[in-house]
């Protein structure tokens, strides 16, 4: 259940403004792909333009060979894109069961296996979205996104704002899914030891552009690319 | 505060959940003279529940609700005078009117949001007005449509003098479309408009079409209405103009922002608190009544968050904590 994706000369942003300036890439069937940069280099606009959530100028995005760009957002799920976004934005008013059976789509996972995969959330079934804390909510929006259809699981900053020892057991579901599941997961992270930790390669951006792309191996031997781009060990 | 209870803990009892339809049939038996008054409460509440599904469950601005009440009021009345008298058929035809008007309507209008809804909304409820007025021959005009008899219900019981059939048969119609509505609302379907109420573009992209989603839900709501329409028209064996006023639009409002939305039972006390308020204070003060629902909307609004039955809500909670062994005191 997995398919590659494959972006070309992508050119996009918010109404008149660009703020993808050209980018392409390729994240083969069943890879893990970091999206590294700075803030505010459009790491979350590459995301949001892969679900169509933006104005897209130009540039072709490929789902296991098939055009999507100009796909509904709805369209592009039942294709097999499931995002989990950066805010989780989880709905506060329905229980975690509502939340995932509002998103449940034939192919996708089952509740319980998105239970099997996070304990905690499973005995927390009942509650409502406002009644879980942040690490809770991010499960539920990972959760969320897996009960979709997925063949690429597109995750902006899963770790954001949480508590490290919630991190650790967040990492380790992801590196589970990665691992078992054989998704593509395209994955934008701030802490970047995590994200090379996590992905075979990485693309790093900067003003909408790709500056840098290769083997998160090398971008860790890398001083001075860690340096221009992504603020490591800068004064 | 989340209209919606908090967790499954939350939910209400079965002797909560029967309390409203005892209390009807309990008027029933011992409010004699007083059933007219009741036919048009179980109507408004009909009719406030249908708001509640499109503007308290999915999030639908509306100022036109009355097109789709005022739609089913003629569609059985002219049913009644054309086709046949048999009441459930004329019941029947009026609501698939009404919901075929919502599902136009709401492909139209629904890809809209804001301020243009409101005014789309509003403007279908005021084509139809004028529409109604233009086509005396059909519609009577502003003298309403008049000489509507509906035949026995089931072909048994005869509408009487005093109310009593209208009011079964107006229980009856409300009880099986709150069945309809509570089933609705707690479905994945129910669920996901309650989403898409709080955010869009998250529902499109977990990969909900959420337009469809709204359409389908605008017209179920229209054929609800439609139904309180022709039941109103059934009733009263008269329907006028003003169905379709921006006023019957407004006043649908108030009783669902006085009840509580998003709570299905907050039709049932909007409702009910509004008709007695206006038969009571309207007794009183014949001009002025409107005096006392003024002052209630804005304490409702300023003070009580989820309407008076977020009110009954909040006490029931607290009385079901207050009662459990071990509670704090």
């Amino acid at each position: 259940m997995s398919a590659g994706l494959k972006i070309d000369n992508l050119v996009a942003g918010y109404g008149p403004t660009v703020v993808l300036d050209g980018i392409s890439f390729e994240a083969p069937a069943g890879a893990a792909l970091a999206v590294l940069g700075r803030n505010g280099v459009g790491k979350t606009t590459m995301l949001a333009t892969l679900m169509g959530l933006t104005s897209l100028k130009s540039g072709e995005i490929l789902l296991g060979g098939k055009s999507i760009g100009r796909m509904p957002t709805h369209e592009r799920v039942h294709a097999g894109l499931c995002y989990v976004p950066q805010e989780r934005r989880i709905f506060p008013s329905l229980t975690v069961a509502e939340n995932l059976a509002v998103a449940a789509l034939p192919g996708g996972w089952t509740p319980a296996a998105v239970f099997d995969l996070f304990p905690g959330l499973a005995a927390r079934r009942g509650n409502a979205g406002n009644q879980l804390s942040g690490g809770e909510q991010q499960m539920l929006a990972v959760g969320r996104a897996l009960v979709g259809k997925p063949d690429v699981l597109l995750l902006d900053e899963p770790m954001e704002g949480l508590a490290p020892i919630i991190v650790e057991g967040l990492f380790a579901a992801l590196s589970k899914i990665r691992d078992e599941s054989g998704l593509t997961i395209i994955l934008v992270e701030q802490k970047v030891d995590l994200a090379l930790e996590f992905a075979r390669d990485a693309i790093v951006l900067d003003r909408g552009k790709i500056v840098w792309r290769g083997a998160c191996a090398a971008l860790r031997t890398d001083e001075e690319a860690q340096h221009l781009y992504l603020g490591v060990g800068a004064d | 505060m989340s209209a919606i209870p908090q967790s499954k803990s939350d939910e209400p009892s079965a002797l909560w959940h029967a309390l409203p339809w005892l209390l009807a049939l309990a008027f029933f038996f011992l409010a004699d003279g007083y059933h007219s008054l009741g036919v048009n409460i179980l109507i408004m509440i009909l009719f406030t529940l249908s708001l509640d599904l499109a503007l308290g469950y999915a999030g639908i601005i509306t100022l036109g609700h009355a097109a789709f009440f005022g739609f089913g009021a003629y569609a059985a009345g002219l049913f009644n005078l054309h086709v046949s008298a048999d009441p459930l058929l004329g019941l029947a035809a009026a609501t698939l009117a009404a919901a075929a008007l919502g599902l136009v309507t709401g492909a139209l209008i629904l890809h809209t949001r804001g301020e243009t809804l409101l005014m789309l909304t509003l403007a279908i409820a005021a084509i139809l007005h004028e529409a109604a007025n233009h086509m005396r021959d059909l519609t009577g005009g502003d003298d309403g449509l008049a000489g509507i008899r509906p035949g026995a219900v089931f072909g048994l019981f005869r509408f009487d003098l005093w109310g009593k059939t209208s009011f079964l048969y107006c229980l009856g119609v409300l009880f099986v479309w709150f069945l309809i509505s509570w089933r609705v609302v707690r479905s994945p379907f129910g669920r996901s408009l309650d989403g898409v109420r709080q955010n869009a573009k998250r529902m499109r992209a977990i990969g909900t079409p959420v337009w469809l989603r709204l359409v389908a839900m605008y017209a179920l709501s229209a054929a609800m209405a439609g139904t309180a329409g022709a039941l109103s028209a059934q009733t009263t064996r008269l329907v006028g103009l003003s169905v379709f006023e921006l006023l019957t639009s407004g006043i649908v409002a108030v009783m669902l922002v006085l009840g509580g939305e998003r709570r299905l039972y907050g039709a049932f006390v909007g409702a009910t608190i509004y008709v007695l308020v206006q038969d009571v204070a309207g007794a009183i003060n014949p001009f002025y009544w409107m005096f006392v629902i003024g002052i209630l909307l804005v304490a409702i609004v300023l003070f009580f968050d989820g309407g008076l039955m977020g009110v009954i809500e909040t006490a029931r909670r607290k009385l079901r904590r207050g009662g459990a062994p071990g509670a704090a005191p």
